[in-house]
């Protein structure tokens, strides 16, 4: 079987990410057109839900296996991806656009002299060649894109593509590569967690908060109302570089481009470089005195009202409406 | 310590984005361009690298004629000097990794030291495609660097945390902000850029292994409604999030 479409599988402490359930549908979407077939490719040691990728339509996942490749390492993953490659003499290669997909999907991509298609959000396999659809100017304007070269590296955008359960069930044949030696000239050796807080990245609602509240100390108003949606905290620049957040929390151009299904805007008047960041959210709330911020010309509901009287009401009313 | 900076020239943050008459780049006209900002950072960790270990700095741009203006930014900071790598054609980032690489080999750098992205094309891979082509080894998203000897030791940020990363020179390292500081060029620094060399050769061609077909804008979001100005909006809100637009 030649020209098959490798999925690579991403796991975090031995535990598969969502991110890896949408990598295998979009490959088997790529490999039905193509009419070939998906082989997954996962590195890292005992992996806990390893099975649960077989209701995702895919019969056939290379693990390659060893204690020390729990965490990351550029040098041997590149490496044990290559030699999947190699094998497979695979066409497409399919990561998330997560930081490790980030990272390693260039650092294969170069070996096997590749194109690369990163943060991919649609795909268009009407004509041929297939069209990929990317942002760019952080989603200022799209790009159409399609591939000149044999080898073809796409990355996809997380939580944008459906993991679909495969309506035909199939019989999953895990092959295990023991790995000896892996090249660890470049590896993680720890992994600080952020306490107990949720990514803006990863998060499918964001509460954020900007100049508007004032005070470092008023974000308790949006860690509040984030607590009680589950949500993830953001901020706009001004609040970034006003030393009142940290650099992790940005959204917009300068900082992480999101598209969870609500994000609310606190106090935020939506400069440029912030709208480009979050407009592709599926609906914005907007809370700001000013009737005028640009915020709420991509706002789906607007308060334009006080931000310290709304976000201790807004809070109380959702916690009302769960209980 | 051979130390190299590459640099990207690139539209304002502000920049609202018009789509070009060939659909494939964005109208140039009435943009204003600066040097990319997380490359900032690069150039600042380059510097602070070379205060510590001796050596010099190279900046290097791909580009046309306009990247000096971005080349002689990195002067003024207190880079030694310049490169820019010729060419008219738009690049896509395997083929801007190759021309730096081609370069980069030549001279035998110790540490090279880019943004993580650049803030047009956002595709954040040129760092780590110029690592392999180089056979060097690469630190993505740098927000803390340490080095010692041979030993290089980063934290790169990553979804909910850091993950700390040892590696060894000659390494790329990818810049994100909160690595530190960027200074300001001083007046007597863009006095003295004027005197340093930008060095102008034509780049090695490559094919592009991607290629725009078309550059559009977003669909444009419906236009939402106020739904109150004080606490009273508050229950409505609540009901249409939950009855409308599900999402809580």
């Amino acid at each position: 079987m030649s020209k098959v479409v490798l999925a690579i599988l991403e796991q975090r402490e031995n535990k598969l990410k969502k991110v890896s359930f949408e990598v295998v549908s979009f490959s088997k979407n790529i490999a039905t057109k193509l009419n070939t077939e998906v082989v997954g490719v996962v590195i890292g040691n005992d992996i806990q839900n390893l099975n649960d990728i077989s209701k995702y339509g895919i019969s056939r996942v290379l693990h390659y296996k060893n204690e020390s490749l729990t965490n990351y390492s550029a040098s041997a993953y590149t490496d044990l991806v290559y030699e999947a490659v190699k094998e497979t003499d695979a066409e497409y290669l399919i990561f998330g656009d997560t930081a490790l997909g980030k990272d390693l999907a260039p650092r294969i991509g170069a070996r096997i002299d590749a194109g690369c298609i990163m943060d991919c959000v649609s795909v268009d396999f009407a004509g041929n060649p297939p069209l990929f659809t990317r942002p760019v100017y952080a989603g200022k304007a799209l790009v159409d894109v399609k591939f000149n070269s044999d080898k073809k590296v796409v990355t996809i955008r997380p939580n944008v593509f459906k993991a679909q359960i495969s309506e035909v069930p199939q019989e999953l044949k895990i092959e295990t590569r023991d790995v000896s030696n892996p090249n660890l000239k470049t590896k993680v050796v720890e992994y600080k967690k952020s306490e107990g807080k949720l990514d803006v990245a990863e998060a499918d609602i964001i509460v954020s908060g900007g100049r508007g509240l004032k005070a470092p100390e008023n974000f308790n108003l949006v860690e509040n109302l984030a607590d009680v949606l589950g949500a993830a905290v953001g901020a706009s620049r001004a609040a970034v570089d006003a030393g009142w957040r940290p650099h992790r929390e940005q959204v917009g151009q300068t900082g992480k481009t999101v598209s969870p299904s609500l994000y609310i805007a606190c106090g935020i008047s939506g400069a440029i470089q912030h709208l480009a960041g979050m407009s592709s959210s599926k609906y914005i709330v907007a809370i700001n005195k000013d009737k005028d911020a640009p915020i709420f010309t991509v706002a789906d509901y607007g308060i334009a009202g006080d931000v310290f009287e709304i976000l201790p009401a807004l809070t109380e009313e959702i916690k009302k409406a769960k209980a | 310590m051979k130390v190299a900076v590459c640099v990207s020239h690139v539209p304002d943050t502000a920049t609202k984005v018009k789509i070009g008459q060939d659909e494939k780049h964005i109208d140039p006209a009435g943009v204003v361009f600066i040097i990319n900002p997380y490359d900032e950072f690069a150039v600042e960790e380059a510097l602070k690298t070379k205060e510590k270990f001796g050596g010099e700095v190279v900046a290097i741009s791909v580009g046309n004629d306009n990247s000096k203006e971005t080349l002689r930014k990195a002067l003024a900071m207190g880079v030694d000097k310049g490169i820019l790598l010729k060419t008219d054609k738009s690049l896509d980032s395997v083929g801007i990794s190759k021309a730096l690489a081609e370069e980069l080999k030549n001279q035998q750098f110790d540490i090279v030291f880019m943004g993580k992205q650049s803030v047009d094309y956002d595709d954040s891979i040129v760092g780590q495609l110029t690592s392999e082509f180089l056979g060097y080894s690469c630190i993505s998203n740098a927000v803390y660097l340490n080095i010692e000897g041979q030993k290089v030791i980063a934290e790169r940020e990553i979804e909910g945390g850091k993950e700390v990363v040892e590696s060894e020179l000659p390494v790329v390292i990818t810049t994100q902000k909160g690595l530190n500081e960027p200074r300001y060029a001083s007046l007597k620094g863009i006095m003295a850029s004027k005197k340093k060399e930008i060095l102008e050769k034509p780049i090695v061609e490559t094919t592009n292994h991607t290629e725009v077909v078309k550059m559009r804008k977003p669909a444009a979001k419906q236009p939402g409604r106020i739904i109150g100005t004080d606490v009273s909006a508050v229950p409505e809100l609540v009901k249409l999030l939950h009855e409308e637009a599900k999402v809580i």
